[in-house]
């Protein structure tokens, strides 16, 4: 025995002594000077701005681009950047004017040109670029971008230049907020070099931001440093940033707590309970613009019929939000009470408690509501989402205990796991959903038409299960024309208490950003897009 | 000799086209792969048709199977999602696990068969009734419990290692991970060696060896040793493909980018061209480990002859 343990051990030492040598002199861990590291994940798309539709790519694309607006990223209300004037009368012809002396970090000049032309690139077809219905509202789209059949035009007729800073837009239909979404990253200028050399751009994507990328290996870590000369006010206070990509965020996290990491903006679910404890406090959790719902096949009979939408509004009052949000998520989510998000602020178009009494827990309304709609289809609800990420099996495993306990039924609820995301994505393309399924939606800019128009207009892009109502449809176009916005956005809430008295989604939580850093750092935030701010951060 | 290597090179023809086609289905069977390129909405009808087409997944399946084995014999593995092609991916995957790998298999060879022979010389003695209750403790626990504990105590609480293995991967930073991944193995490695050893410790040639007056040292690496390795080497070679394929846990708690890594991101991508280039590339390894294999049996034990 005795000398078994002497050998192990020996064998133990001299492993460890070993991996000790070997990692002194590799140093690629913690930067230094006042360049720090954080974490991130591979992009799943080429990081062109058009087709960078996850957080991952978009945390880059915010560090390199300035597009015509900015969101602000305390109150993510749209501030002019690159746009000295964005002049309309009408809601639908705009005349966008550029500021001067903004220059790409190769020392290409920003005109309009570097505008029209990526524009054209993100809406062409055959570029094949993701976000390519953002442009869906100029002009001409129809014909760069048709729904079937081959495109007919290479360029999009709403687009002009005028002159080396002004160009003008003319959109299809009247869209008064238009000039707030320009702030999305699909909306970023691009350099000549882009359209002339494809594959070196990829390989080392050139912008006007505040920081240039230095050294960029796929898969594995983006080098960024401060570029000196950037035009813009809203300079880099550090030196640059390393990205390193992790598989698997709880190895990030132990790679802050033992130093090799200074920033983590993804702290798993499992370690929110003593995160405050292990950092000693260098955590943040705050808003983002994301809601998480429960949306509902209509192409199913059973959930479309009348009388289903009590049916649904009692499914709503049977989930105990309050209780999900604190034991599973520990408070990293709060209760929804509207299908909008807290980061729009009430001037956005946010109204906490615009759900009333249907988003609240009360089991004996909901054992009501459900009976008098009928009962549930089938006897029995099933939750579909996909297992592979995020905590959903946790929460919907709860969201149905909830429901079975309020309405005294153990099989009312059961969970119905897909492998992947995927086929998730899949199954709810070919319209396979019987029962509720997971649903979502982290916004593209901060309006509340992105969160209601996308997801509930008739064959919208992303309303999954092809919810329609003339109602809903009429009162968002007229908000869509409305010239004045405190009168849009009160028209777009009175379209969201359609979907309220429809039940057409189940709202659960708002999602917050949450993040963890080092003792390098110091004025850490989270923009309402849930990424770090990190051009404001100062490492020490 | 040669006409044995030159047949069983000729039986991988079929077995690697068997596998190949087997992986080339299963991942068809999961469905659409542009369904998850989106993310939380549908991709618009237009675009989702053009990468369909660039993907060639407009084609029937044993069209797509053909095109794809083609395009494999000219050294194309095609592209993945994100743009970059799958030969690039292999690039930068293999070196990391092949590393990997060699440091498990030295743990392997090094550490398991000196504990199997350190216990085979001394059945029932407390050496080795302590070894055999550590393999039996190394095998019940589960790799991701060994290697999560081992990252936590040695990375954060005494900070003997980095937690995570830089882009660099170098050979002295895989070394507990290659513990870890090679564990359960080393504990099969000790218990067949040693069992291995205590059966032919009584048998004929080693009492010759012995009679004849031959230096203990002599007849356990000369005679006893070089019989007992048969099943080890069967075990460890067929143990390098599994190994190289199944360090996905590994991988992902030591934050390395190798095979395991690629092979989780592209199922879960439902990436076609990257799981089965992947997976070809570790058909072909088992294959030529297997043969590998076989040929040692000869080397190892003159009886065994190859014609």
């Amino acid at each position: 025995m005795r000398r078994a343990s002497h050998t192990t051990w020996a064998v133990c030492t001299a492993a460890v002594v070993l991996a000790a040598a070997g990692c002194g002199g590799s140093g690629t861990g913690a930067a230094r000077g006042s360049v720090f590291s954080a974490s991130w994940s591979d992009p799943q798309n080429p990081l062109e701005p058009a087709n960078t539709n996850e957080v991952q790519g978009g945390k880059v694309l915010d560090m390199i681009f300035r597009g015509l607006k900015r969101y602000d990223p305390r109150t993510g209300r749209a501030m002019d950047m690159l746009a000295q004037r964005i002049d309309t009368t009408d809601s639908q012809h705009f005349r966008i004017t550029l500021r001067d002396g903004w220059t790409f970090s190769n020392g290409e000049k920003v005109t309009a040109r570097s505008f029209v032309d990526a524009w054209n690139y993100g809406a062409s077809l055959k570029n094949n670029q993701k976000n390519a219905y953002f442009f869906g509202y100029i002009d001409g789209y129809d014909k760069v971008h048709p729904e079937s059949g081959a495109q007919s035009a290479g360029t999009l007729s709403g687009l002009k230049v005028v002159d080396d800073r002004t160009f003008t837009v003319r959109l299809n239909q009247k869209f008064s907020s238009f000039p707030d979404t320009l702030g999305y990253a699909a909306f970023a200028p691009l350099p000549r070099a882009f359209f002339t050399d494809h594959a070196a751009w990829l390989a080392k994507p050139v912008g006007n931001g505040p920081y240039t990328i230095d050294s960029y290996t796929r898969g594995f870590q983006m080098a960024l440093r401060k570029w000196g000369a950037y035009p813009g006010a809203d300079k880099a206070r550090n030196d640059g940033v390393n990205l390193m990509v992790y598989t698997d965020n709880n190895t990030a996290y132990t790679d802050l707590l033992a130093g090799n990491l200074d920033l983590v903006d993804d702290v798993p679910a499992a370690q929110l309970k003593n995160v405050r404890s292990d950092l000693d406090g260098r955590y943040i959790n705050s808003p983002a613009g994301i809601i998480q719902t429960l949306a509902f096949p209509y192409y199913d009979k059973d959930w479309s019929r009348p009388g289903a939408e009590k049916v649904r509004t009692g499914l709503s009052m049977a989930i105990n939000r309050r209780q999900i949000t604190e034991t599973i998520f520990r408070n990293t989510r709060t209760p929804a009470t509207d299908w909008t998000s807290p980061v729009l602020g009430a001037e956005g178009g946010h109204q906490a408690g615009l759900c009333g009494r249907a988003c609240d827990y009360d089991p004996a309304g909901a054992r009501k509501l459900v009976q008098e709609g009928g009962g549930l289809p089938g006897g029995q609800v099933t939750i579909t989402y996909n297992a592979d990420s995020g905590s959903h099996r946790e929460w919907v495993d709860a969201v149905c205990n909830s429901i079975n306990n309020a309405l005294g039924n153990d099989k009312a609820c059961i969970g119905n796991p897909v492998g992947t995301f995927a086929d998730f994505r899949n199954q709810i393309g070919r319209h396979r959903m019987t029962g509720p399924f997971r649903s979502g939606w982290q916004m593209d800019y901060p309006l509340i038409q992105n969160f209601l128009q996308p997801l509930y207009y008739t064959n919208a892009s992303s309303n999954d299960g092809k919810w329609s109502d003339k109602g809903f449809d009429r009162l968002v176009d007229r908000a869509n024309a409305e010239t004045d916005t405190r009168r849009s956005v009160a028209t777009f809430q009175q379209a969201e208490r359609v979907v309220r008295d429809q039940m057409a989604a189940v709202p659960l939580w708002y999602q917050n950003g949450s993040a963890g850093y080092s003792q390098r750092l110091s004025h850490v935030a989270l923009n309402p897009f849930s990424v770090p701010v990190y051009n404001e951060i100062k490492a020490g | 000799m040669g006409r044995y290597v030159v047949r069983r090179l000729l039986q991988m023809i079929p077995v690697f086209v068997g596998a190949t086609l087997l992986i080339f289905l299963m991942v068809n069977v999961m469905g659409d792969p542009v369904a998850g390129l989106c993310g939380e909405r549908q991709c618009d009808p237009a675009t989702a048709a053009r990468l369909k087409r660039d993907l060639g997944l407009d084609k029937p399946v044993w069209q797509q199977y053909l095109t794809y084995m083609g395009k494999v014999f000219t050294g194309d593995f095609g592209t993945a999602f994100n743009g970059q092609p799958v030969t690039e991916l292999m690039a930068t995957a293999f070196p990391v696990t092949v590393r990997l790998t060699i440091v498990a298999i030295l743990f392997e060879v090094v550490v398991g068969i000196a504990l199997g022979v350190l216990t085979g010389l001394r059945r029932g003695r407390p050496v080795d009734t302590g070894v055999l209750l550590a393999t039996l403790v190394v095998i019940s626990v589960p790799t991701f419990v060994t290697g999560l504990l081992l990252q936590l105590l040695l990375g954060v609480a005494w900070g003997w290692i980095r937690p995570s293995v830089s882009p660099a991967a170098a050979f002295g930073e895989l070394i507990v991970p290659g513990l870890v991944l090679a564990s359960v193995s080393l504990a099969y490695v000790t218990r067949l060696t040693r069992t291995s050893l205590a059966e032919n410790r009584r048998s004929d040639y080693v009492r010759t060896a012995i009679a004849k007056g031959l230096p203990p040292h002599r007849v356990i690496t000369r005679h006893l040793l070089r019989n007992s390795l048969i099943p080890v080497v069967t075990f460890i070679g067929a143990d390098i493909g599994a190994l190289m394929g199944g360090a996905i846990v590994t991988e992902r708690i030591f934050n390395i980018h190798g095979v395991g890594y690629q092979l989780y991101q592209g199922i879960v991508r439902q990436n076609t061209q990257t799981v089965v280039g992947f997976v070809t590339v570790l058909v072909l390894v088992f294959l030529i480990a297997n043969l590998l294999v076989d040929l040692l049996y000869a080397v190892l034990d003159p009886r065994i002859r190859y014609a």
